[in-house]
């Protein structure tokens, strides 16, 4: 029969090992390296980063390039391997465990353009009719034709269209397409 | 103090009454809400702009949140109030603090409220399997830690002398739980690969040390319970165990293989993932050899056959488990929806279905009232074990292809997409089947619970046989 202090020093202890070795331990070695450089993060970055948190882009889009050799991340032109100063110190981490869409860690070295996030955020099926990402109108604005002539509206195909009213991106749409084109390891990290 | 007076059975069972129903039907309720969010989860994959124009029905809320409600609300409610009434036969002790955890019960469905509206109004927390805000979160902790004090309480008045191997479980698991949630809430992982290791630690632990104890405990007390004989071996219960507690604590980063985290933590997790095949054989073994022989009161008990089948799916699970965590399978399927059939065989095949099983046991004796249809328990079982075929099947099967044509460069990532949609398709299929288990379960609580229609007066699944075994 187990007697009843071993039985709760067992358990306290292999947890409180375990919890070391995978938690502490980890921030020991990895901090040091990640809190030194200064990043400068912009504002509409950091929003950005917030708009995609609480619309859940990472149950479908990873941010972390494994290895080359390792999947063929790297040769589908992907980036290089990700390593931990690529994240900006942005909490909360976002490295992903799901690619139901292609992975995120490099998208605004791989689509820099503005207008292209702008459509794809707006209904991704004017981009690529075999995409299943939702749609997220509620970051745009819907306007009349007419209204503000200093911007152009959504360069949406016919069927997406609303005649007489146009597209237009409000804060929250700008934010996250700034922190989509900030990711580009180019920038960060080490090559 | 002088001998203890002996409790009988039935007065455990009444005393039990309230606070092991109260926790057992809010974890049903939980698990209807939590099925709706699924359906919704699922069916916008395939069909993205159904219901699109709302951003508080997005996936990105609607799928986490559905995970939380699970996890939180239906198999952590539910799963407590079994543990708290299996202690409380073995230990020949009352629940103790019974009011006190009335109250917590209360304040955890309110604070799971709170957590919900602030899921879907976009205030997630953004860590997968901890997406309720940390005040949330802290406020379920402490209400399980009330229950943990009531367990070693329990412990510490018990009428018995030994510790039987269910005991052990439950107390490790009323142990882990508060401290991996009040570890994952320190505010000290503030950068971000390091909250990543933090986040899979906790998620995996999450299933390995609360869910999987608690489900192991179940199987521990009905299977020997039902068929009437003890369990195989005491050596190789005690091995079970001990193994469990040295090596799942280790299992989390092998979720972050290929990741930049550095490789020699990550190698940690996959050789102790690759150790868990001890406990989990072991285990395996031990249930087997008290089942051989009575296979076929499965038959007849419906709590024997859910409790099988969800032992059997806790075995098939693990092991694949062991085998994912080794790199070259992992960089397969890694990414792709084999994990996440894999992660509902854990939480479905095995917890869920055992804590089914263990409510067909225990809600009859504390109620003093008898399930309504035979029919219907089978209809409960069969929607809800083929629904989880389907699901494991389609997905796990078309996870492979995703996963090898993600590795060729060669295939444009949009087909890695198209592939999986008739798949999909077939998930969401197979959750109407589990809603409808569901609804048919919830229906036949109820009708015991809140005595409406006219009660039946003898047990009904288990008439021909009832000599024969403690049903």
């Amino acid at each position: 029969m187990i007697r009843y202090s071993i039985l709760v020093f067992g358990i306290l202890a292999t947890f409180l090992i375990a919890m070391f070795g995978l938690t502490i331990l980890p921030k020991i070695f990895i901090d040091e390296g990640v809190t030194e450089p200064v990043y400068f993060t912009p504002f509409e970055v950091t929003e950005g980063h917030r708009v995609f948190v609480r619309e859940g882009c990472i149950y479908c889009h990873s941010k972390q390039v494994r290895p080359e050799g390792f999947g063929a991340d790297f040769e589908r032109g992907w980036g290089r391997a990700s390593v931990a100063t690529d994240y900006r110190n942005l909490l909360p981490h976002n490295l992903g465990t799901m690619r139901t869409g292609p992975d995120l860690a490099n998208i605004g070295a791989r689509q820099p353009g503005e207008d292209w996030h702008y459509l794809n955020l707006y209904q991704p099926r004017a981009i690529n009719e075999e995409s299943i990402m939702p749609p997220f109108p509620w970051l745009f604005e819907e306007v009349g034709e007419d209204a503000r002539p200093a911007h152009e509206g959504l360069n949406l195909p016919d069927e997406y269209r609303v005649p007489g009213r146009k597209i237009l991106p409000d804060d929250e749409a700008r934010y996250l397409v700034a922190y989509l084109l900030s990711l580009d390891q180019q920038i960060t990290g080490v090559d | 103090m002088g001998p203890k007076k002996e409790l009988r059975v039935t007065d455990l069972d009444r005393s039990a009454r309230y606070v092991v129903l109260f926790l057992i039907i809010s974890g049903i309720f939980w698990l209807l809400f939590g099925t709706l969010l699924a359906l919704l989860a699922s069916i916008k994959m395939h069909m993205p702009d159904w219901l699109g124009g709302f951003g508080w029905l997005t996936f990105g809320r609607v799928r986490p949140l559905h995970l939380n409600t699970m996890v939180y609300g239906w198999a952590s409610m539910t799963g407590a109030g079994v543990a708290l009434w299996i202690l409380s036969r073995l230990l020949k002790t009352p629940i103790l603090l019974r009011g006190y955890i009335m109250v917590a019960g209360l304040v955890w469905n309110l604070a799971l409220l709170a957590g919900s509206v602030q899921i879907l109004a976009g205030s997630s927390r953004g860590i997968e399997w901890l997406e309720f805000p940390v005040s949330t979160m802290v406020v379920i902790v402490l209400c399980v830690l009330i229950m943990s004090a009531s367990v070693i309480l329990m412990i510490r008045y018990r009428r018995v002398k030994q510790l039987y191997v269910s005991v052990w479980y439950i107390l490790a698991a009323f142990l882990w739980f508060p401290l991996l949630g009040l570890v994952s809430s320190l505010p000290i992982f503030d950068t971000p690969t390091v909250q990543a290791g933090m986040n899979w630690w906790y998620a995996h632990n999450a299933l390995g040390l609360w869910f999987t104890p608690i489900g192991l405990a179940a199987a521990y007390y009905f299977i020997p319970k039902v068929l009437g004989r003890p369990i195989y071996s005491y050596g190789l219960s005690l091995l079970g165990f001990w193994g469990l507690a040295l090596f799942y604590n280790w299992n989390g980063f092998h979720h972050l293989i290929g990741s930049p985290l550095p490789t020699w933590f990550v190698t940690i997790s996959i050789a102790a993932s690759v150790m868990m095949v001890i406990p989990v054989v072991v285990v395996a073994v031990n249930h087997h050899m008290t089942v051989v022989g009575s296979f076929s009161a499965v038959k007849y008990s419906p709590t024997l056959r859910f409790v099988v089948f969800a032992a059997m799916s806790y075995t098939f699970v693990s092991l694949q488990g062991s085998t994912q965590a080794l790199r070259s399978v992992n960089e397969v399927i890694h990414f792709t929806h084999f994990v996440v059939a894999h992660a509902h065989i854990g939480m479905y095949a095995f917890v869920t279905m055992m804590l089914f099983g263990a409510c067909y046991y225990i809600i009859p004796r504390i109620t003093l009232q008898e399930w309504h249809s035979k029919a219907l328990i089978k209809w409960h079982f069969w929607l809800t074990a083929i629904g989880i075929v389907i699901y494991a099947g389609a997905l796990q099967y078309i996870g492979l292809f995703q996963g090898w044509d993600m590795n060729n460069p060669d295939v444009p990532f949009t087909d890695t997409v198209s592939m999986t949609i008739p798949y999909l398709m077939a998930r969401s299929m197979s959750g109407f089947l589990m809603t409808a288990g569901h609804l048919i379960f919830a229906w036949l609580v109820v009708k015991m619970v809140f005595r409406t229609g006219e009660q039946p007066d003898a047990p009904l699944i288990w008439e021909k046989i009832r000599r024969e075994f403690a049903l």
